[in-house]
C-alpha cells in the first residue's frame, strides 16, 4: 500500500521490543539515526545535530511513524503533544530515554 | 515572511498540477443531473465518487419533505441552539436517532466534522488520553489540537498495538478514549472493530465509533459496523454524518452515558454555530426513514460494490484490502495519478483523486465511491475504462509482473 510520493514514506520495520535492561544514549541515538537515513537529502550522516523535519526529507506523517514504532521498540508512551516539541535527533533521544526512565 | 508564504510549496504544486491540462479541485458541475450523473465542461458525465451510498440525494419523499420545512419554517434557523431555542423538528430528528441506535441521547451537528470535532475535544480534557488510529479522519486529527488531553496513535486496524498502548496508560489514572472508525474514508477498509472493543474494555477505556461512511452500508439494519458486529450496546459514543448515505449535511453523536447532555453546554462546535435549517432536518428525517424502510438499497449497494471491486482487481488495479462502498486505486505517483483522473473526466466519468494530506502514507488514489443508484452499466463502464486507461499508462502490465515477481 505504502508507495513513493512527494515524500518518502516510512516503512515499518515491525521489529521486535527491546529487552535490554539498559539502553544508553549512543543506543538510542544510532537506533533513531537508523531509521531516518531513509530520508537523507545528501551524503551527510545524520547526527544528533540533525533537525528532523527541516535537514531531512520527511514530512510529519512519517515522523508519527517513526515514533510510533520508537514506543513499542521501548515500550514507552510519546504523545504527540511532546513529539511537536521536539526538533533534532538529540532532542528525541533524551525524550526516549527520559520517559523509559520514568516507567 | 508573508502572510500566504507557508503555503507557497503547496502552491507551486498546485499550478504544476494546471501547467499539465488538469485541476481537480477546480471542477465545476454545470448542473447536476441525477445522484449518478451531472453536466460537466458541458458533458453528461458519470459520477462515481459522490459518497452518495444510497442514492438518496433526489429520492422525491426527501426533496418533497424539505420542500415542505423550507415553507413551513424558513430557510435557515439563523441562530445556535442554545442561544436561539431548537425548533422541533431538531428534537424530533434527535430522538429518531437515538431509537435507530437504541441509546438514550443523541446531539445532532451542523456538520460531521463539526461533529468529531467538538465531540472528542470536548469530552477529553487535560490529564486524560485520547488513543486515536493512525490512519484518522482529518477531523479527529483537528480535535487532537483543540484538546489538552495528551495524544497517542496505534497502527492502522491493529488491535494488538492500541492494546500495547492502553497496557503502558494502565497505571495512569486520566480517562482514556479509544477513537477509530467503522469504515476508512480512502481505502474503504472496515475495522476490526470487535477486537478493538475487547482490548479497550479490558483496559478501562472509553470507545466512540465513527461511521460516517458505515451507516446504512453495514449491520442488518444499517446502523453500522457496530451492529454488523454486535457490539452496539458495548460502545460508549457512535457518531456518524448526514452528508454521506442521508444525502444531506451534519453530523450526530448518540450514547447511553448519563450525562451525556452536558456536552451541549460545553462543545463549541455545537455552541457557537448556526444549528441546521429546517429543510436538512426534514430530508435527513425522511431518509433515515427510507434506511429503516428499503434494506435493498443496502444489497443493491454491495452488489455494486462487488461490480465494480471484482472488475478492477480481476484487471490487476491494485485495490484496499477488502470490498467497501469506497473503492481506491493506488497508482505509483501523484503525476499518473492527475493524468489517469483527467483522462477519465475527457471520457466522462468523474471520480475523486486523492493524496498528500488526506490518505494512509499520502499514497495517491482514484477514489471511487458507490451508489445504490449506479447502474450496472454504469459500472462497467467505469471498469473498462480504467482498464483501458491502466493499459494506456502501463499499469496493469507493471503490477501483473510486480505480483509475479
Amino acid at each position: 500500500m505504502r508507495a513513493s510520493h512527494k515524500f518518502k514514506v516510512y516503512e515499518f520495520a515491525d521489529d521486535a521490543m527491546s529487552d535490554a535492561p539498559t539502553v544508553t544514549r549512543d543506543d538510542v541515538r544510532a537506533d533513531i539515526c537508523r531509521r531516518l537515513d531513509p530520508f537523507r537529502t545528501d551524503a551527510r550522516p545524520i547526527t544528533g545535530a540533525t533537525v528532523i523535519t527541516k535537514d531531512l526529507n520527511i514530512d510529519s506523517l512519517a515522523v508519527m511513524d517513526m515514533v510510533m514504532e520508537l514506543e513499542d521498540t521501548y515500550d514507552i508512551s510519546i504523545p504527540l503533544n511532546v513529539v511537536a516539541e521536539i526538533h533534532t535527533v538529540d532532542e528525541l533521544t533524551d525524550t526516549v530515554l527520559k520517559i523509559r526512565g520514568e516507567r | 515572511m508573508g502572510l500566504f508564504d507557508r503555503h507557497a510549496q503547496l502552491l507551486d504544486f498546485y499550478r504544476g498540477v494546471q501547467a499539465s491540462g488538469a485541476d481537480p479541485i477546480g471542477v465545476t458541475m454545470e448542473r447536476v443531473l441525477s445522484p449518478t450523473e451531472a453536466i460537466i465542461n458541458g458533458k453528461r458525465t458519470l459520477l462515481i465518487g459522490t459518497n452518495n451510498y444510497f442514492g438518496l440525494t433526489f429520492d422525491p419523499a426527501c426533496i418533497e419533505a424539505a420542500v415542505e420545512a423550507t415553507k413551513a419554517e424558513g430557510t435557515g434557523t439563523t441562530g445556535s441552539r442554545i442561544l436561539n431555542g431548537s425548533y422541533t423538528d431538531h428534537k424530533d430528528l434527535e430522538r429518531e436517532l437515538a431509537d435507530f441506535y437504541g441509546m438514550k441521547h443523541c446531539m445532532v451537528f451542523t456538520t460531521g466534522y463539526q461533529a468529531n470535532l467538538g465531540l472528542i475535544s470536548t469530552l477529553v480534557g487535560e490529564g486524560d488520553y485520547l488513543i486515536i488510529d493512525a490512519d484518522s479522519h482529518a477531523s479527529i486529527y483537528d480535535a487532537c489540537k483543540q484538546t489538552q488531553a495528551t495524544i497517542i496513535r496505534f497502527k492502522h486496524n491493529d488491535p494488538a498495538s492500541l492494546e500495547a498502548r492502553l497496557r503502558r496508560l494502565d497505571k495512569e489514572k486520566g480517562n482514556k478514549l479509544v477513537v477509530v472508525e467503522g469504515i476508512y474514508s480512502m481505502l474503504g477498509d472496515t475495522a476490526p472493530l470487535k477486537e478493538f472493543v475487547q482490548v479497550t474494555k479490558r483496559h478501562g477505556a472509553y470507545i466512540m465509533v465513527d461511521e460516517a461512511h458505515s451507516l446504512g452500508a453495514l449491520g442488518e439494519h444499517g446502523r453500522g459496523l457496530v451492529e454488523e458486529v454486535g457490539v452496539l450496546d458495548q460502545v460508549d459514543f457512535v457518531v456518524g454524518t448526514f452528508s454521506k448515505t442521508l444525502g444531506a449535511i451534519g453530523g450526530f453523536a448518540v450514547s447511553n452515558h448519563d450525562g451525556f447532555d452536558v456536552l451541549r453546554l460545553a462543545t463549541r462546535a455545537y455552541m457557537f454555530t448556526a444549528s441546521l435549517p429546517p429543510s436538512i432536518v426534514a430530508s435527513v428525517r425522511a431518509a433515515l426513514r427510507i434506511v429503516r424502510a428499503r434494506p435493498e438499497l443496502k444489497t443493491r449497494l454491495w452488489a455494486n460494490v462487488a461490480t465494480l471491486y471484482d472488475g478492477l482487481a480481476e484487471a490487476g488495479f491494485t485495490l484496499g484490502p477488502q470490498h467497501g462502498p469506497v473503492v481506491a486505486v493506488q497508482l505509483p505517483d501523484m503525476q499518473t495519478a492527475i493524468e489517469i483522473w483527467r483522462a477519465m473526466l475527457d471520457e466522462g466519468i468523474y471520480v475523486n483523486i486523492a493524496g498528500l494530506q488526506a490518505t494512509p502514507g499520502g499514497v495517491p488514489l482514484l477514489r471511487c465511491s458507490l451508489s445504490a443508484a449506479h447502474s450496472k452499466a454504469q459500472l462497467e463502464q467505469v471498469v473498462d475504462t480504467l482498464v483501458k486507461l491502466g493499459k494506456r499508462f502501463g499499469l496493469l502490465k507493471l503490477q501483473k509482473r510486480a505480483a509475479v515477481g
